[in-house]
């Protein structure tokens, strides 16, 4: 069934499972349409590949709204593909021109291993979270919500930090595969609140243990994971952490 | 009517506004000690899921999660834009408990239960107290003070909110605290399994088998309660807002295994979705709700209008929800706007290029918060252009994320021409049936949030998904679960070799080698497409008995056709996304056809279920609560053969009536 | 203790401590620039030489050397340590990569740039802080102090010197772009409002400084400077 006039190639990383070595397969897209997202014209080239009897193309994706940071696509040398603000999901075929080839690989980074195809296992991320990116409070203990006071500007600033989808595009983009970004989008959403002053020494030490042990390089300041994260978390919850940490241990 | 012998609801007795404190002062407990002991299993880490988990892990049980995505970050609850209910009354505008519990009713056009309902309302103001305690940045007025809008359905202004991303919010923040119990050895998650049965031992649920969709390994666990917090099946439409990966397996599952299943046929068609563009899209990107807040939705006055919208003058514009509903306006509830969309459409007055949408139009308000910027700002006599300016900055403020959305997907600029907006599948009422304490027909086994069919009644209002899936996970399942676990401290972990998990796996084990051995010649997504077009076409926003009918039969045909034409390429023991799918569309093909059944036999119109032969003069649904004021339990007895049990809806403290929002 | 030496295996440690050596070179910078300006006086050298002596035989300044050299040797340790680190941390890399999209190249090559400097600095010692420390120095000026204004002179008279040493502070130059701002966002110095000043000030200095010592070379060998 043909949906547009778009024909393209595909570049895309195939790998069995965690153990083998992968390689690059090129694919056909054919009659793709500009408006359908990224991941349709995948679904359009999976019909084929199922119709033809070949495997189709393992790749991560849910809400297809770009909120749930499922989709991981190394589109072209930039994750998420070549528009900004975006996840891979929310990207269209009019970015692209007919006949086109499109290089699509998986994250890279040792603390991310590729597991299929263009699926990589992200749990590193909810380990740091465990380490200590929370409030320890229990249910039910809580005071009536109006009762702590917030600047304005601070729950705003909180609320940027927190936007972060956890997808994992700073790590792709950085050049040494650091997680700063998304640790310090954590650290300091609770470091602006009252809430979790309480907690803010025990959590930037715990959380940082947590990133480097799982691997994830350190931050040179490129501001890569800035440029391509697709909630645009700012550079300065990077040195909010630092400060965070700097404190923390010196105090 | 009298209620089924079989449907205990186990409502507890007292006035209404005192039913759940004295079921809490008077509930069984679990002392510290026995909770060691107890093993509870979490089948999904939405608000619903991750909420109970944590909760429940707090208070000391051992707490096992598991989920389809890679981290329960994801789960769909994290797509919800606008915002979450609660009768805190922070606006002075008299909200109140009672106010809350009586809107939610109407909404649901009379067909939900009053104890659940009243309940769902007290809690909602500790919901707010606990997410703010977590960290969770809801918007603030520049005293420091919560921000409120208002949402369809209601009077007052009690929807708490953060920008559009308000179910990301509440999910970090249950995330956060279920993460932290992960950290403290309390809860084990179980990343990129799904649930594919419960196993029932002695009448009882006992556990679950899961596949290890990464290795494709089949597991058996043990719990003595299981918890099913695994959102609705409106995929059962194939284009639906939902995520792709949601489905009703887990339900369905249960269901088969002895759980009723709750209104099947009560689907929420939500009115503000972007149009359908093209037979290669997947899903539906849903604009929120809180858009219509300062959106008026219209179509032009003349049919087959070929004029861009900005070019239509003011008086050949139709405000059809204004004009049909003056006292509620654009905030009618989601399936009077919806019906209202789709009457305009079907009449011929639609826009676009499919003509099946209608304008949400921002200009107005643009104009309107200019004015009110520009006086702030002291700026006297201000031109139209910086009027306009300054208005696009603060609809910017608000809904900046939905507007980006919109350009992204259609690529035209809502700041400058209004959105064009069409109802799509967003929100399913029905789910397992359950009685007061979430407990499903089967002991032990609960469903929680969007997988029960309990507090929306026939129609949901608009913010209170995120209220109940937080209600039932944080305030009510660990009370009502600690009643029923408090009987089995003397039960011990039975081993998963028992014969009940070893038969479950055996069956499981069994369908995935007829999947992959059919090797037919079409793909799963084909037969989803198709089931899709059916439910929409016939059992969507408006239906009728020939329909239904007709439905009924084409599904068993098609049902038929899948499992001798479907192909699954690939292997069983490795991640394998088209084993997954026709796993959740085989159970999608069974459940349509329930769907429709119950659709077929509620012979009258109420909230999302709208018969064409049940309607008023103007087109309003019309009830029948001498026939139907009950709630429509359906037990399985074999494939497409299930028998129908009725609870009585009594209501004691709600006058019963017309709804009406005009 | 064990936090101590946790925090400087840390990444952020690492990068602190990158920092704040980085900051303390740049400070040297300054200073070195400002002396060796003194050949603008043109005066064949004798305030340059003047101030030569100054430091040669102020006992602090001789202090700071040595702080100067572990300043400048852990920098380099440092930066080895966090490359091979970072590596490690990508063990497959990408086939297509297309950073420029999001950052600049030389904050993406500050090993590389770093490289060219420590090249440039063995030449530059040898040519300079190896005569006057311990091969001794040719003859003196009117005032009697040790001439290094002659060697200069007579270096900057070979041409591959010059272009040698005109390229490397280009290098300089970017490896300054990007670590003058670089070195306040990691040790946390970040605000709404000096932030945007820190970067220009960082974009003036990396400019400035770099100019001035290429202009040293250019001067003497163009004999702009007698």
């Amino acid at each position: 069934m043909s949906h547009g006039n778009m024909n393209l190639t595909l570049k895309v990383w195939k790998q069995k499972n965690k153990a083998e070595r992968g390689r690059f397969e090129t694919f056909d897209a054919k009659g793709i349409s500009p408006d359908m997202s990224f991941l349709e014209m995948f679904d359009v080239v999976n019909e084929k590949l199922i119709s033809d009897g070949k495997e189709p193309i393992v790749f991560d994706h849910d809400c297809r709204e770009g909120i749930c940071g499922m989709c991981s696509m190394y589109i072209n040398g930039r994750p998420h593909g070549p528009k900004e603000g975006i996840t891979t999901c929310q990207l269209h075929m009019r970015s692209f021109k007919d006949g086109d080839t499109i290089v699509v690989e998986p994250w890279r980074s040792a603390a991310f291993p590729v597991i299929k195809d263009l699926v990589v296992d992200r749990s590193s991320f909810d380990r740091i979270m465990s380490a200590g990116g929370f409030v320890s409070i229990n249910t039910g203990s809580a005071n009536d919500a109006n009762n702590i006071l917030i600047p304005k500007d601070d729950a705003d600033t909180a609320f940027n930090a927190a936007a972060c989808i956890g997808c994992g595009a700073c790590v792709a983009a950085c050049k040494n595969s650091s997680a700063m970004l998304f640790v310090s989008a954590k650290v300091s959403q609770l470091a602006l609140l009252p809430q979790g002053k309480v907690e803010r020494k025990d959590r930037v030490l715990n959380m940082v243990k947590q990133m480097d042990e799982e691997g994830f390089g350190s931050c040179t300041n490129t501001g890569a994971c800035e440029a391509e994260c697709p909630k645009s978390i700012s550079l300065e919850n990077i040195a909010r952490m630092n400060r965070e940490y700097l404190s923390a241990t010196l105090t | 009517m009298a209620s089924s012998p079989k449907l205990n609801a186990r409502v507890p007795e007292g006035q209404l506004a005192e039913k759940w404190t004295k079921y809490r002062s008077t509930v069984h407990l679990v002392n510290p000690s026995n909770k060691r002991s107890l093993e509870v299993i979490v089948v999904g880490s939405g608000l619903a899921g991750a909420s109970a988990a944590a909760s429940l892990a707090e208070m000391g049980y051992k707490v096992k999660v598991l989920y389809y995505q890679d981290s329960p970050r994801r789960a769909h609850s994290i797509a919800a834009q606008g915002g979450v209910n609660a009768s805190k009354n922070y606006q002075n505008d008299g909200d109140s408990v009672y106010r809350l519990f009586y809107d939610t009713i109407k909404g649901g056009d009379y067909r939900s239960r009053e104890a659940n309902v009243h309940r769902l309302a007290e809690v909602s103001g500790n919901i707010i107290d606990q997410c703010v305690a977590q960290g969770v940045p809801f918007a603030r007025e520049y005293g420091g003070t919560l921000s409120n809008r208002s949402f369809g359905g209601t009077q007052v202004q009690r929807t708490f909110y953060a920008a559009g991303q308000t179910g990301q919010q509440l999910l970090l923040g249950a995330y956060s605290a279920l993460q932290r119990q992960v950290g403290m050895g309390a809860v084990q998650l179980l990343a990129r399994h799904e649930m594919m049965d419960i196993v029932n031992i002695d009448g009882k649920c006992r556990g679950i088998i899961c596949r290890d969709m990464v290795t494709g390994k089949l597991e058996r666990h043990f719990g003595h309660a299981v918890l099913l917090c695994t959102g609705g099946y409106g995929n059962v439409f194939y284009l639906s807002t939902n995520a792709m990966g949601c489905n009703a397996t887990a339900v369905w599952k249960a269901h088969r295994k002895g759980a009723f299943f709750g209104n099947p046929c009560y689907t929420q068609i939500h009115p503000t979705c972007i149009p359908v563009s093209g037979d290669h899209q997947s899903k539906l990107t849903l604009m929120s709700e809180s858009l219509r807040n300062d959106g008026r939705i219209w179509v032009p006055k003349k049919q087959g209008e070929t004029r861009k919208a900005t070019d239509i003058p003011e008086e050949e514009r139709d405000y059809y929800l204004e004009r049909r509903y003056p006292a509620f306006g654009n905030l009618v509830p989601r399936d009077v706007a919806s019906r209202a969309a789709k009457e305009r459409c079907d009449a011929g007055y639609g826009v676009g290029s499919s003509k099946m949408a209608v304008y949400l139009d921002f200009a107005a308000n643009t104009e309107r918060y200019g004015k009110i910027e520009a006086s702030k700002k002291n700026l006297h006599s201000p031109s139209k252009e910086e009027i306009v300016r300054l208005g696009k900055e603060v609809i910017k403020e608000k809904y900046g994320n939905l507007f980006d959305m919109y350009k992204q997907i259609t690529g035209e600029d809502p700041y400058e021409l209004p959105m064009r907006i069409y109802p799509a599948v967003h929100y399913t009422m029905g789910g397992l049936w359950v009685d007061y304490n979430l407990m499903t027909t089967v002991p032990g086994l609960y469903a929680l949030g969007e997988a029960n069919f309990s507090d929306h009644g026939a129609n949901r209002l608009g913010a209170s998904a995120l209220m109940q899936g937080l209600a039932d996970g944080y305030f009510v399942i660990p009370y009502t679960v600690g009643d029923y676990l408090s009987e089995e401290i003397r039960t011990k972990s039975i081993s998963t070799d028992h014969e009940a998990f070893a038969k479950a796996e055996a069956e499981i084990q069994d369908r995935i080698n007829k999947l992959m051995t059919v090797k037919g010649s079409k793909t799963v997504d084909h037969f989803h497409k198709r089931l899709g077009k059916i439910m929409w076409d016939k059992c969507g926003m408006a239906r009728n008995k020939e329909g239904l009918t007709s439905a009924i039969s084409e599904i068993q045909k098609l049902r038929e056709d899948f499992w001798k034409e479907v192909r699954v390429p690939g292997e069983a023991n490795e991640i394998n996304p088209e084993l997954e799918k026709a796993h959740r569309v085989a159970d999608f093909l069974e459940l349509g056809e329930l769907m429709c059944k119950d659709a077929l036999n509620r012979d009258e119109s109420c909230g999302g279920h709208f018969r064409e032969e049940f309607q008023t003069e103007e087109g309003e649904a019309l009830r029948d609560d001498k026939n139907f004021a009950y709630v429509a339990a359906w037990e399985y007895k074999s494939d497409g053969n299930f028998e129908l049990h009725k609870e009585e809806l009594a209501y004691e403290n709600i006058k019963i009536a017309a709804r009406s929002y005009k | 203790m064990s936090n101590k030496s946790g925090f400087l295996n840390s990444s952020i440690g690492k990068k602190v401590l990158m920092g704040l050596t980085g900051l303390f070179l740049i400070t040297f910078l300054v200073v070195h620039c400002f002396l060796n300006s003194l050949i603008f006086f043109n005066d064949g050298g004798l305030t340059f030489n003047e101030g030569g002596h100054i430091m040669a035989t102020n006992w602090i300044i001789r202090v700071f050397e040595i702080v100067l050299f572990l300043g400048l040797i852990l920098h380099i340790v440092q930066a080895l340590r966090l490359s091979l680190d970072n590596r490690k941390s990508r063990p497959i890399g990408y086939d297509q990569y297309n950073g420029a999209a999001s950052s600049s190249w030389y904050s993406r090559s500050m090993g590389l740039l770093g490289t060219l400097l420590l090249i440039f600095l063995i030449v530059h010692l040898a040519h300079f802080w190896v005569k006057s420390r311990f091969t001794g120095l040719p003859g003196e000026d009117a005032n009697g102090h040790e001439n290094l204004y002659a060697v200069m002179k007579e270096t900057f008279n070979i041409t591959w010197v010059v272009v040698l040493y005109c390229l490397s502070m280009i290098s300089l130059a970017y490896h300054l772009l990007h670590g003058f701002q670089s070195a306040f966002q990691t040790l946390g110095l970040n605000h709404k409002k000096y932030t945007p000043l820190i970067k220009q000030v960082g974009i003036c200095f990396s400019i400035i400084i770099p100019l001035i010592f290429a202009a040293m070379p250019l001067a003497m060998h163009f004999g702009l400077v007698k």
